[in-house]
């Protein structure tokens, strides 16, 4: 009986693709493992570094999902917290503090601590409000940043090299560092899957769909909003962390609200609440970058086109128009 | 003994208008009261201010003697106090059976938890089919929610304030929209449920209302014109004057 009781619950109604979660997991692991070979044989090493940035910024639109998808606040100051990260990096390192097993830790609660303020604050408002109040934030935090003269303030701060791991200078080579930010990414994936299956994010989901009806059987949604908010801005921080170190310079522009805006698209090309599909909407996001930069200055006219295509075409964004895909082949 | 819903000189005004108009009345443990009055008599208004998510401008509310009066909504139905809405309110986008797991889950421990799949835990899903079962819609567990018909989502709303572990159940019109046979299954479900459970109901369907009710109270422009047991509300002549005659011309 209880075990019959636990699978009806366990196969929500939903979307079933033709290959098991796991197995198409598996496969993409092991195709994005094989990269850097690739890459390497075929004479492209650039690949590599386009997509470790894909991949950054994928944890940083993974991020934002737990809050926009989940939670149902769009958060439109969420590169502030990449940029904070990856300012914990910078002036640490201007400091002589290069090691990630201090800086990561750092960078994660600076962007905690900062998204529990700012959090606290902004949850008071709902809608646009609340779109109003976020960008206020991150714009705070930007300009006192180009403000921040001792740090590069304005033209950005290089930093010495990149961070080492308890003294090993493990992500020197950009091959490297690939396999670093895949590493953390899917251990994201994986936690943050966790995260909103788990009672927190049913809770959270609830309040999305309901607040009203989650007030009427006693729980308030505020605290589970502000944790999920605390809890994205602590990844995307370290998002910052990474591209700190791709880039091996820090800049106020990485949290300009541009840099906001291009995340909330990555997560509504991909897909809101699905997870997968921002990290897909980052990679194509920054595919699309690299190939119509190339062709033209006005390639954002293009990548307009191709937003208004695929909400169109399917609500669920990327992820949802593979799963549709997948359910038709 | 002490009343387990104690309400004294309730009003609530919007502007000019009296929604609420010195409202008082006493519901004791395991009764079923009915309010019944016109459109826009403020009965709704009426289980907004008791179930919290309406703040009255002045008068008391006790539960079980104990002053709930400022309390927010979450802490009214902490103290056992559960309610449904006259337009259904559930997530539509859940499984039957999660939209209960989590009424239960509200209650029993804390749902700061992060990592464990809520949807297997054993404990919450076996006390949702419980509820379930109890408003006969075990065999619908799996479906989605907002896939249910109008009648199968009043008896979800049903099963989640169950699931709350409600002492007093404030039922919003739980009939409004059903069709007959829908209606004769809630009417079943609220007869078995008065054998557990104080509930206050606001009803239109007086056939539904006299078939359930222990004792009635008329709301007519946010005033208690009468109050008491049935049979005699049902003859009071200022009643049949504002409420019941008109529905008998009709
Ligand atoms: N937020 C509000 N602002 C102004 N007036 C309101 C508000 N809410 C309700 N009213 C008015 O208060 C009166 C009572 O409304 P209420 O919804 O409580 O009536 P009701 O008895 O539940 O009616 P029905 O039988 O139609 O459900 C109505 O005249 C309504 O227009
Ligand atoms: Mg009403």
């Amino acid at each position: 009986m209880s075990t019959l009781v636990a699978r009806m619950a366990a196969a929500p109604p939903r979307r079933r693709a033709i290959l098991p979660g796991a197995a198409l997991a598996g496969l993409a692991l092991a195709a994005l493992a094989a990269l850097p070979v690739a890459a390497d044989a075929a004479g492209l090493p650039f690949l590599v570094v386009i997509a470790t940035r894909m991949m950054i910024f994928g944890l940083a639109a993974l991020s934002l999902d737990l809050v926009l998808g989940y939670g149902a606040m769009v958060s439109f100051g969420h590169a502030a917290f990449i940029g904070l990260g990856a300012y914990a990096v910078g002036i640490l390192d201007a400091h002589g503090i290069r090691d990630l097993a201090v800086q990561a830790p750092v960078a994660a609660l600076v962007c905690a601590l900062f998204a529990l303020v700012t959090g606290a604050i902004s949850l008071r408002t709902r809608g646009v409000y609340f779109i109003m109040i976020t960008l206020a934030f991150g714009q705070m935090a930007y300009f006192f940043m180009v403000s921040l003269a001792a740090y590069g303030g304005d033209d950005g701060l290089p930093l010495a090299g990149r961070s080492t791991l308890f003294g090993m200078r493990l992500i020197e080579g950009d091959p490297a560092l690939f396999y670093a930010v895949l590493a953390v990414l899917a251990v994201a994936l994986l936690g943050l899957r966790r995260v909103v299956a788990s009672r927190f994010g049913r809770v959270l989901r609830g309040s999305r769909d309901n607040a009203v009806r989650m007030q009427a059987i006693g729980v308030s949604p505020l605290p589970y909003r502000l944790t999920a908010y605390v809890i994205a801005g602590a990844i995307a921080g370290l998002a910052g962390v990474l591209l700190a170190n791709q880039a091996e310079f820090v800049s106020p522009a990485y949290m300009s609200w541009q840099r906001s805006g291009e995340l909330i698209v990555m997560v509504v090309l991909g897909g809101m609440g699905t997870l997968i599909g921002p990290v897909m909407g980052a990679a194509a996001l920054i595919a699309l970058e690299e190939v119509l930069a190339h062709y033209s200055d006005h390639w954002r006219l293009g990548l307009g086109l191709m937003l208004v295509a695929v909400v169109l075409l399917s609500r669920g964004g990327l992820a949802g128009l593979a799963a549709k895909l997948g359910r038709r082949a | 003994m002490t009343p387990l819903l104690s309400v004294r000189a309730l009003r609530k005004s919007y502007g000019a208008l009296r929604v609420t108009d010195d409202v008082s009345l006493d519901v004791a443990a395991g009764e079923l009261h009915a309010v019944i009055g016109p459109n826009g008599a403020g009965k709704t208004t009426l289980i907004h201010q008791l179930s919290g998510s309406l703040r009255s401008d002045s008068g008391t509310v006790h539960l079980a003697g104990e002053d709930i009066t400022a309390l927010p909504m979450v802490a009214r139905v902490r103290r056992g106090l559960a309610r449904s809405f006259q337009i259904t309110s559930i997530l539509d986008g859940f499984s039957v059976l999660e939209n209960v797991a989590l009424a239960v889950q509200a209650r029993s421990g804390s749902s700061f938890r992060f990592f464990r799949p809520a949807a297997t835990e054993t404990r919450l899903n076996a006390e949702a089919m419980d509820a379930l079962g109890r408003v006969g819609l075990a065999d619908r567990a799996a479906r989605r929610a907002g896939s249910l018909s109008h009648g199968e989502k009043r008896q979800l709303e049903l099963a989640v304030a169950l699931a709350t572990k409600a002492r007093l159940l404030l039922l919003d019109e739980p009939l409004a929209g059903t069709g007959p046979e829908e209606s004769a299954i809630l009417v079943g479900l609220m007869r078995e449920l008065k054998s557990t459970h104080t509930i206050v109901l606001i009803e239109h369907d007086m056939e539904a209302v006299f078939a359930l009710a222990d004792r009635m109270s008329v709301l007519v422009y946010g005033r208690v014109i009468a109050s008491g047991a049935p049979a005699a509300v049902r003859s009071d002549p200022a009643v049949r004057a504002a409420y019941l005659g008109e529905e008998e011309a009709a």
